[in-house]
């Protein structure tokens, strides 16, 4: 159960931590930018460890962990599993943390032979084939999305938490925020091959409203990994881009595959024309 | 004074229509070119306007084209109707305070504004129609769309040109305006016969002293509105609603559609009828005080058909079948009237471009033929 229980809030301030694992720290700077309300947060909350912030690192127990970035490294599949065990909810933010982040392409490709390219000594680099999700490694209580996340959503969720109720953030498509602000559709009017309709709303429309396509930043609408629903009908906009806006496969193919490539649905759309290139 | 109910102004005087209602103390709203369509905005003169504009549209694509004449209304519409003017997207309710013994309530009333609105289609006319009917007539009153709806002041615009999508004959709401406006306007090349429809309509009218309509220019556009309906290629069938589409709720179609629809709500959020919301809380972090607000929502997430501990429209097909036998069948049950005035932005706004009257004309033939998808 994803929820802080009446004694923890009554006794004295929740411990929040804050964790980095493979990420850009995009995330935890979506906290600092909490600015007008950051006061308050650390009323509210006694902000026990977060490196990115304070070098005072105070060891857990924490009731609320944040983690940021995706499981890279030997090291960091070790290291997860120590929060976890600190941790009386685990909440990640971001799309690295949450879907394996855009290093997550690495899935689809020979780790050894960019090693090789970048790196005058490989032999010092010492990392996992694969980039995965904190889900795949520890059991979490609570995703937020985004490249990176809206703080107003994060904002939201410890709000939740502090008062002792689930979490929620809307599970509905980005067309809905777009329409709600009275945008053009991209897609309909210049023929955009845009993600908004499988993505998972929660930017506030950001691109589209600067007449731009989603790329899908925010992951699939819904049947994510330990989400609610079934997963979006990204065949059908596939099939849209490919025979209506006139992509070809590989084009089709990347679009699916960027910053959430390996969220499920998203990797299932790009295989699919991976195996029509 | 005598009261006026019709006359003639020349294009090229259009702006003592809209100086009149600035006068009056209307902020004036009308069809403006943006990102690639047209979309309501506040206007200040007849150049605003989307003059020599034409919009062009079929499933899933809409197209601007400049022709370079002189046509103030052109364009027929973008992708708003008249729904968001009372029936906002986002409409704060309640500002919520906690208090010592429990908590205290402020109603977040809007200000009634008058808007005049510049443009309005038979179509958005027949929608706003179905609006007033769900958020004033009946037992409860919605003071907030009421406070809206009461500012505004509804020019019309005759239709003598029709989209590839429009079926407003067939659904009988158009494409001439015939209630529910203040003025209406019908642009006969370089003229445009001004007809009232409500008081305050003919008060502006008389104010205006415009020279009376000719018979022929009345005949005239009253031809182009005929020929416009003529033209329409869509149609919807309703001589068996709504009992035929309850009986065709097995009907394999379904899964047809369900296979090319992305739940993504355009078509709900386009739709001058489609009222669905939801309400939410946005408490701040003290969790002393939270704001209630309003929300345009659709029946096609997954949060809409969710019921304690059960989700009761999991699939697509439930979501589309939901939506489609709603709008054209038991809202029939429901209001007394059909719930789709014809306009066809869910067919242009569908990002996949999947057509209703396509649709229900395919789910009104007996189900012999597999689907076509279920068939590969």
């Amino acid at each position: 159960m994803s929820r802080l229980a009446t004694d923890d809030l009554e006794s004295q301030r929740p411990k929040l931590g804050v964790f980095k694992f493979a990420s850009c720290d995009g995330c935890q700077l979506s906290i600092l930018n909490l600015e007008d309300e950051l006061l308050v947060l650390g009323q509210a909350l006694d902000i026990a460890y977060f490196p990115e912030a304070s070098s005072k690192m105070n060891p857990g127990p924490y009731d609320i962990a944040l983690v940021e970035g995706s499981i890279t490294t030997e090291e960091d599949a070790h290291r997860i599993r120590f929060v976890r065990e600190q941790a009386k909810v685990l909440l990640t933010i971001g799309s690295c943390a949450t879907a394996g982040g855009i290093q997550a392409l690495r899935n689809w490709a020979d780790v050894e032979s960019f090693k090789q390219v970048v790196y005058p000594s490989p032999d010092y680099i010492q990392s996992l084939k694969t980039s995965t999700p904190i889900s795949e490694h520890v059991h979490v209580d609570f995703e937020l999305w985004g490249c990176p996340i809206d703080k107003g959503q994060l904002l939201r969720v410890i709000t939740d938490l502090l008062a002792g109720v689930q979490p929620r953030v809307p599970v509905e498509s980005v067309c809905l925020e777009c329409k709600r602000r009275g945008n053009v559709c991209v897609m309909v009017t210049k023929g955009l091959a845009c993600l908004g309709p499988v993505t998972r709303a929660g930017c506030g429309a950001i691109c589209p409203s600067m007449g731009r396509d989603c790329y899908g930043c925010f992951g699939p609408t819904e049947g994510t990994r330990i989400g609610p629903g079934l997963p979006p009908n990204t065949a059908s906009l596939g099939r849209h881009f490919h025979d209506g806006l006139h992509l070809i496969p590989v084009e089709v193919l990347r679009r699916f595959r960027g910053i959430n490539g390996y969220a499920d649905a998203f990797k299932q759309e790009s295989e699919r024309w991976e195996a029509k290139k | 004074m005598a009261r006026e109910t019709c006359g003639i102004l020349s294009r090229t005087n259009l702006h003592r229509l809209l100086d009149a209602l600035s006068a009056k103390g209307y902020r004036l709203v009308g069809p403006m070119v943006h990102d690639g369509a047209v979309v309501w905005d506040t206007i200040q003169r007849v150049s605003d306007l989307p003059i020599g504009w034409r919009d062009h549209q079929e499933p899933g694509r809409y197209r601007l084209e400049q022709t370079g004449s002189q046509e103030v209304f052109g364009v027929v519409h973008g992708p708003q109707s008249l729904k968001p003017f009372a029936f906002t997207p986002r409409e704060p309710l309640l500002q919520i305070e906690r208090s010592k013994d429990g908590f205290t309530t402020r109603s977040t009333l809007p200000q009634s504004e008058k808007v005049a609105i510049i443009g309005a289609r038979a179509c958005d006319l027949a929608g706003l129609a179905i609006q007033d009917q769900i958020f004033l007539q009946g037992e409860y009153q919605d003071p907030y769309y009421a406070t809206r709806r009461e500012g505004l002041f509804i020019i019309a615009v005759n239709c003598t040109r029709a989209l590839q999508t429009c079926f407003c004959a067939s659904m009988d709401t158009g494409p001439c305006a015939k209630n529910g406006f203040d003025l209406a306007l019908t642009e006969v090349d370089d003229q445009l016969l001004i007809e009232a429809g409500s008081e305050s309509g003919s008060d502006l009218l008389s104010a205006l002293s415009l020279s009376p309509a000719s018979q022929g220019l009345t005949r005239e556009a009253a031809a182009r509105g005929d020929a416009c309906a003529q033209s329409q290629v869509r149609q919807l069938d309703r001589t068996r609603l709504p009992q035929a589409l309850h009986e065709a709720h097995e009907h394999p179609r379904w899964d047809d559609v369900a296979a090319r629809c992305l739940a993504c709500a355009n078509c709900t959020m386009v739709c001058p009828t489609c009222f669905c919301h939801k309400v939410e809380e946005t408490p701040d972090l003290t969790r002393q005080n939270s704001e209630h607000a309003r929300l345009w929502d659709s029946c096609f997430t997954q949060e809409h058909g969710y019921i304690h501990g059960k989700n009761i429209r999991p699939t697509i097909k439930d979501r589309y079948r939901m939506w489609l036998t709603h709008k054209l069948a038991s809202w029939i049950d429901q209001f007394g009237t059909s719930g789709c005035v014809g306009c066809g932005r869910c067919i242009t706004w569908c990002p996949v471009g999947i057509d209703l009257t396509e649709e229900l004309s395919s789910l009104l033939k007996p189900s012999e033929q597999p689907s076509v998808l279920s068939r590969q």
